[in-house]
Parts: C-alpha cells; structure tokens; sequence
C-alpha cells in the first residue's frame, strides 16, 4: 500500500504501524515527532498505530534555528 | 540571577543552534558562551538523509531547549508548530515567532498576540519575538507571555540595537524579562543592550559565522557580562557639555 510521507510517496507492506516505519527508516523514536492524517500522536501511540493505504504522515524532529 | 517563568538561569547569553558548519563546532561554540537555553526550529525530516539529526550532539540535561516557531506565517501555522514541539518532548517552552514576510522577517503583532493568548492558555510558556513596540509589549505581557523578545534588527543583519529608544521603553515598562533578540552582530551590541538594562540577549547568526564560532562565542559572554554589570553599577549620566575630569580649582600657577 501507498502512504505520502513528508511529501513523498512511499510503498510500505500493510499492517506496517508507526513505530515499524520509524525503525525502517533507521531513526529513534524519540527523536522523531509523528503528525498522521493532521493528528499530532503520543509516543505511547506509536508501537499501536497502524498506517492505512492512503494515509498522510509528517516526521517531523529539532533542527538547528535561531 | 534571571528568572523566567520561575527557572533561573546563570547566564544571560541564549544561544541558536542554527548556521553551524558542523554540530561539534555547534557543541564546542555553545559551551564556550556559556549558554544554558538554546533555540531550535522543527522542520521534516529528509527521508533521503534520514540519519542527519544535528541535535544529537547536545546534552539535554546541560541546555533547556526553547523550540521556536520559525517559518510560521500566521498564527495557525505557529499553534501547529507549538505542538509539535510539545510532542517532540521540548516541553512546554516555546519561542513564538510569526514572521510572514520572508524578505524582512518582522513579525506579525497581530497574529503574535493571538497565538499568544491561545497558547498561554493550553499551558505553554511563551516568549514572543515582536517588533520593539512598548505597547504590544504589554498587551503580550497581559496576555501571559513569560518574557518578551523585541528585536534589535532584523534576524540576521548583525545591523546591531537600531530600536533602542523603543526597548530603553519596553524594558522602563515591563513586568516580565525583556530578551534582545535578532540582529546583534557584535559583542558591542549586546553589550548596549545589556547597559541598558535588557535581561537577556539571544544571539545565534554572529556566533555561527563567525571565522572562529568558538572564541566568538566567548566574546559575546563576556561583552553580556560586561554590560550586565555596568547596568547593575549605574553609568554616569549623558550630557551635551563637556564636564572636566580634572580639578578646576589650583590652576593659579599657570596664568
């Protein structure tokens, strides 16, 4: 299935919740804040949080800024 | 010692944590201004360089990250910013910026005040950067803002305090700290903002272009010093008239 993320579109297998498609992109969790569908999730959400065909996902993290 | 929403800090220099040529250089400048609160941007994350996370290299427990809302334009896009940057675990801290013009960077006063008051509301401690305008100071400070950050120049132009008649104003008035924020270039600038009874500086351009970040960023803590304890020693009054050093009196002798 299809989701666009960070305005991409990315093939991922279903079933694929948050917390996997973090770790597939070698990042850490804690690092990395998740905003899917224009809902902000809680950590403690991630582990749960099953991506759907079609869904919108924002990873977002701290940069370097004044 | 500075309070700011009941935290205390030793320093009176924030840092940025933009511009850097590498984030040891970044770590090594930082440490040598002595900094204790450091700003950050949120941004996405480049999925083709997943692994460059600059800020990895900073100890959380030795800097308060105060996340900023840059590239919000309007007070929507700046709330959206605000939480994610709660949810990235930067607390409730929060540098409100809300610039919508990209030519100058000046902030929006209208949509400032009104994110303001709406994140005050949801528990963030905010410290809005505004236009060096005494009155929206205060309509900023009724709003709730922890401290207030007018700017000297525009972000960037290291053109130094060119709105100090309005600040000496802000900080005459104010109840909540007054933080100079964008455009100090020079530890001169910060140290006429600190003489003039600023609580704080925020500096990141001039430390981070700077040909030697790391001494430059020791420059600019001891000009803050400097300015903080010539404020706190009273300087001498200005005067158009020259007023001699010297004695007046037993120049006899001569004439």
């Amino acid at each position: 299935m299809k989701v666009l993320c960070n305005g991409e579109a990315q093939e991922i297998a279903s079933g694929t919740r948050v917390a996997d498609y973090i770790r597939q992109l070698g990042l850490d969790i804690y690092s990395v804040v998740v905003e899917c569908d224009g809902r902000i999730l809680t950590r403690e959400e991630y582990g749960s949080h099953e991506l759907q065909d079609g869904s919108v996902l924002e990873l977002i993290r701290f940069v370097g800024g004044g | 010692m500075l309070t700011i929403a009941g935290r205390k800090f030793r320093s009176r220099l924030f840092g940025g944590t933009g511009k850097f040529s590498s984030p040891e250089v970044m770590k090594e400048a930082l440490a040598a201004s002595g900094c204790e609160m450091v700003t950050v941007a949120l941004r996405r994350i480049d999925l083709n360089n997943p692994a460059d996370d600059i800020m990895s290299v900073l100890d959380r427990d030795r800097y308060l990250f105060l996340p900023n809302t840059s590239g919000a334009r309007d007070a929507d896009e700046a709330i959206r910013l605000a939480r994610l940057a709660r949810a990235s675990g930067g607390g409730e801290w929060l540098k409100l910026e809300v610039t919508p013009d990209p030519r100058t960077l000046l902030p929006d006063p209208i949509e400032t005040l009104k994110a303001t008051e709406l994140l005050v509301k949801e528990g963030f401690k905010v410290l809005p950067y505004m236009n060096a305008d005494p009155i929206l100071a205060l309509r900023l400070q009724d709003a709730g803002a922890v401290a207030v950050m007018p700017l000297g120049s525009p972000i960037g132009t290291n053109q130094g305090v060119l709105t100090r008649f309005q600040i000496e104003i802000i900080i005459a008035q104010a109840q909540v700290p007054v933080i100079v924020d964008a455009g100090l270039g020079a530890p001169s600038h910060v140290a006429e903002a600190m003489e003039m009874g600023a609580d704080a500086v925020l500096v990141n351009t001039a430390i981070a272009v700077a040909g030697d970040p790391v001494r430059m960023a020791r420059a600019f803590a001891m000009a803050v010093e400097a300015g903080r304890i010539a404020y706190e020693a009273g300087l001498g009054a200005v005067s158009k008239d020259a007023a001699p050093s010297s004695p007046e009196d037993g120049l006899g002798f001569l004439r």
